[in-house]
């Protein structure tokens, strides 16, 4: 049967599916000030802003800022088995590179793909000179603790760090997502480059059915496990830490990036002013209800633990 | 809003400023092409008759061009002469006369002029007698000059018979007759004329030339058809040259030829409008862009497009959801379209893409640094734009000279773009992409070259505001992307 384009419209209002229009317009422009953008655009302040707020985030080795500084790389590197290279300004995963080990001179991706030193040393001036960032400004790299894997997710990711997705509408978590690498994401836990996005049930921590690419799942592509069902380590705090990124952000509407780490526990990836509307895919619901309950029952400046029982108490999926 | 839709219905509903590009009434450009070889070593001189004051028409704008030719022109007796010479000219050479006319009914122009004193016809002895016998008949017929006119035009239709035939010469062409009629009349001293000119219908090159006959009766000049003595000149008649033949004489040529051409343009029915504007006092017209030169009209011609190409990206973008390279990167090629038409557009786009991406994948092994690798993959872009518009020349096709203007730091950022598109995220992603973007430019070039949108937008550039107003709207849209009806289809339930 033929959908008409109006009658799909009205089946996704009444659905309560944001759209990339209104979350820009309604929302984004209403409460996430501009001036704060830099605030999270550049992970080096996101990282110090989160220190200083008490909130655990993968240990920065270094930074590269010049061109000039790119020689330095070996020394700066000495030592460390295994780490990511990140643009400081970077959006949507790209320009990560992960190297999980060395051998003889060489980097080995998380793929098993080789690197060269020169090609490391390519891949950071392309870094610096914008390849990576947003609007191709010039832009640094920063070299950073590589995040292990919780043992509960290794059953269900292929080469990468699986990472939850919050989304914090003033202060109170309303919509929640893990993001699972798989082969054809090469490791990264970006849905739009193939990882499987898993709905996580904001009460519980248990997780949903899966998407990936546009397809429902309930296993995991490359590893064939469940992905349904799945009990989130530390839920609690994790929901609790997302409320707290809105106090130290003062961003009213964000996309709040965790990982577990095997032996740290949650620690804080990165903040997004412009979050991906994919998560209402992976949650199988839109998000404008949830942000409306916010309008309406929510309460400027109740505390972190009201927000997020709040949440748990509201949020639940049935 | 409502600013630029108030000035726009005064503007067309009072003023008359035409709302459509084809219905200004009967504006004409008429061009005339003086082609010949010069002798080498002797000077060249081309004398031709140009339009003055024609009647039922205004002129409008003239324009002659010759280069390296001197040019000076004479008036006299109604009639108004060119005069093209230079010392020195090889080869071909190539003379234009170009005349914007618009029909301006009240006009009578030939009203007022008084003819000249009439002069003694140059007959043979016999025609001379067969003259003065056809002058006593036709005398006998007619009651003033004009009937003695069109009594002498019936009297030359005559077939087989041998006075008329040693008048004509064996030549029964409306000319021949215009002109053995004058001088019928001027035996009697009757001011006659053969007028040569273009009936205005149709557009076309190589519009026949006309005569007609002018006779003077001691008011004004009447025109007769030569052919069948019918009085009145038809509306849409554009007398070139009076007495003679537009093309003079001519010095130092051979191979001399003569083309007229004609075009109906929009140009005129505005300079009515104009006028009705100025005699009202309004200024609306007096301040627009229609007051700039020619050049600059031409200018903002293209110019005063882009807010809506600008536009339609929106609605490509936040209605549709289009993805495309760039912000207005897709204006930008969609300019560019205008030089090499569409087709050739997309071809060359496509091409140029296709090969420069298959450059900037051997510069990636190179490990270069973003702007060397840039500014390398630009002149590769130029490169091969050299190496297509030398090839198509020698193909023979035109396509390929108008790519020069093919904007190449556009084209540079797109293959840059989509390279690294392409790595990151799927040669499917990159594909879709450029096709979005090839996709927006082909729709912002059709509006943008779509003749009655540059015309309303040249005549009424406050149809602009409406367009902001549109744009600003579109600025508050909150509803869903048509691709994102596809997106969330699985949320539908």
């Amino acid at each position: 049967m033929i959908v008409l384009p109006w009658q799909r419209a009205r089946a996704l209002r009444r659905a309560g599916v944001l759209g990339m229009n209104q979350r820009n317009g309604d929302f984004i422009a209403r409460v996430n000030p501009r001036r704060l953008y830099p605030l999270v655009d550049d992970k080096v302040r996101t990282k110090t802003l989160a220190q200083a707020a008490g909130i655990q985030v993968p240990q920065l080795y270094g930074l590269i800022a010049i061109q000039h500084q790119v020689q330095e790389l070996p020394k700066m590197l000495e030592g460390r088995e295994d780490f990511v290279v990140k643009p400081v300004n970077g959006s949507g995963g790209n320009g990560v590179l992960v190297i999980v080990g060395r051998r003889k001179g060489r980097y080995r991706k998380a793929s098993g793909a080789q690197l060269s030193e020169d090609e490391l040393e390519h891949h950071v001036s392309n870094t610096l000179s914008g390849l990576y960032s947003l609007g191709g400004q010039p832009d640094a790299a920063m070299i950073e603790y590589r995040v292990k894997v919780d043992p509960v997710f290794e059953p269900i990711s292929y080469q990468g760090v699986p990472d939850l997705r919050t989304v914090v509408y003033k202060g109170y978590p309303v919509l929640a997502m893990v993001r699972l690498p798989t082969a054809l994401s090469d490791g990264k836990a970006n849905l739009h480059q193939g990882a499987i996005g898993a709905g996580i049930d904001i009460a519980t921590g248990l997780t949903g059915r899966g998407v990936w690419r546009n397809e429902v799942i309930d296993e995991h592509t490359d590893t064939g496990n469940p992905i349904t069902g799945v009990q989130v380590p530390q839920w609690d705090t994790l929901l609790e830490l997302a409320a707290r990124c809105y106090d130290i952000s003062g961003l009213g509407y964000l996309g709040v990036d965790f990982v577990l780490d095997r032996d740290f526990g949650p620690m804080m990836l990165e903040m997004n002013a412009r979050p991906g509307l994919n998560i209402q895919i992976a949650n199988q619901t839109g998000l404008l209800p949830r942000l409306a309950t916010v309008d309406a029952h929510g309460r400027d400046g109740a505390s972190v633990a009201e927000r997020v029982a709040f949440a748990q108490a509201r949020f639940a999926s049935t | 809003m409502t600013a630029g839709g108030s000035l726009f219905l005064y503007k067309w509903l009072d003023l008359g400023v035409p709302i459509r590009a084809d219905n200004a009434i009967g504006a004409w450009t008429v061009e005339a092409r003086i082609r010949f070889t010069a002798q080498s070593g002797k000077p060249v001189k081309v004398r031709f008759a140009v339009p003055l004051r024609p009647a039922g028409f205004a002129l409008l704008d003239e324009t002659f061009v010759s280069s390296g030719y001197g040019l000076s022109t004479a008036v006299q007796d109604g009639d108004r002469e060119a005069l093209w010479a230079i010392r020195r000219a090889r080869g071909e050479q190539e003379l234009y006369y170009q005349a914007v006319v618009y029909p301006a009914r009240d006009t009578a122009a030939s009203a007022g002029a008084r003819p000249p004193p009439v002069e003694p016809p140059q007959f043979s002895d016999a025609q001379a007698a067969v003259v003065a016998s056809l002058v006593g008949q036709i005398r006998a017929h007619s009651a003033d000059i004009a009937t003695f006119a069109v009594e002498t035009l019936q009297r030359l239709r005559a077939r087989d018979n041998s006075d008329i035939n040693l008048l004509l010469a064996g030549d029964g062409s409306p000319e021949r007759r215009a002109e053995v009629a004058a001088g019928i009349l001027a035996t009697v001293n009757i001011a006659a004329r053969p007028v040569y000119g273009f009936q205005l219908h149709s557009e076309g090159r190589h519009l026949p030339l006309l005569t007609r006959l002018e006779v003077h009766n001691g008011e004004r000049w009447i025109s007769l058809d030569p052919l069948t003595g019918a009085q009145g000149q038809p509306d849409d008649f554009l007398v070139w040259s009076r007495g003679k033949p537009p093309l003079r004489d001519s010095d130092g040529v051979r191979h001399l030829r003569l083309e007229f051409s004609a075009a109906e343009n929009t140009y005129e029915a505005l300079a009515a409008a104009r006028q009705r504007a100025a005699e009202r006092g309004s200024l609306a017209l007096q301040f627009s862009l229609l007051s700039l030169p020619v050049q600059m009209q031409m200018v903002y011609r293209v110019v005063l497009t882009m807010p809506l190409g600008a536009l339609i990206i929106v609605l490509l973008r936040n209605v549709v959801g289009i993805k495309a390279f760039g912000t207005f990167a897709p204006i930008l090629i969609a300019l560019a379209f205008r030089e090499t038409r569409l087709l050739n557009g997309i071809l060359l786009f496509t091409g140029i893409v296709a090969l420069g991406l298959g450059a900037r994948f051997y510069m990636e092994r190179l490990k270069l640094l973003l702007v060397p690798r840039l500014a390398s993959v630009l002149t590769v872009v130029v490169l091969m734009m050299a190496m297509l518009s030398v090839l198509t020349y020698q193909l023979g096709i035109g396509a390929g000279l108008s790519v020069a203007l093919f904007p190449m730091v556009i084209l540079t950022m797109t293959i840059e773009r989509m390279s690294i598109g392409w790595e990151e995220a799927g040669p499917r992603e990159a594909l879709q992409q450029a096709a979005g973007s090839l996709l927006a430019a082909s729709l912002a070039y059709l509006v943008m070259t779509d003749r009655q949108v540059q015309h309303l937008v040249l005549m009424f550039p406050e149809l602009l505001l409406i367009v902001l107003a549109i744009t600003l709207a579109m600025g508050r849209y909150t509803g869903y992307r048509l691709t994102e009806l596809r997106r969330f289809k699985a949320l539908a339930q």
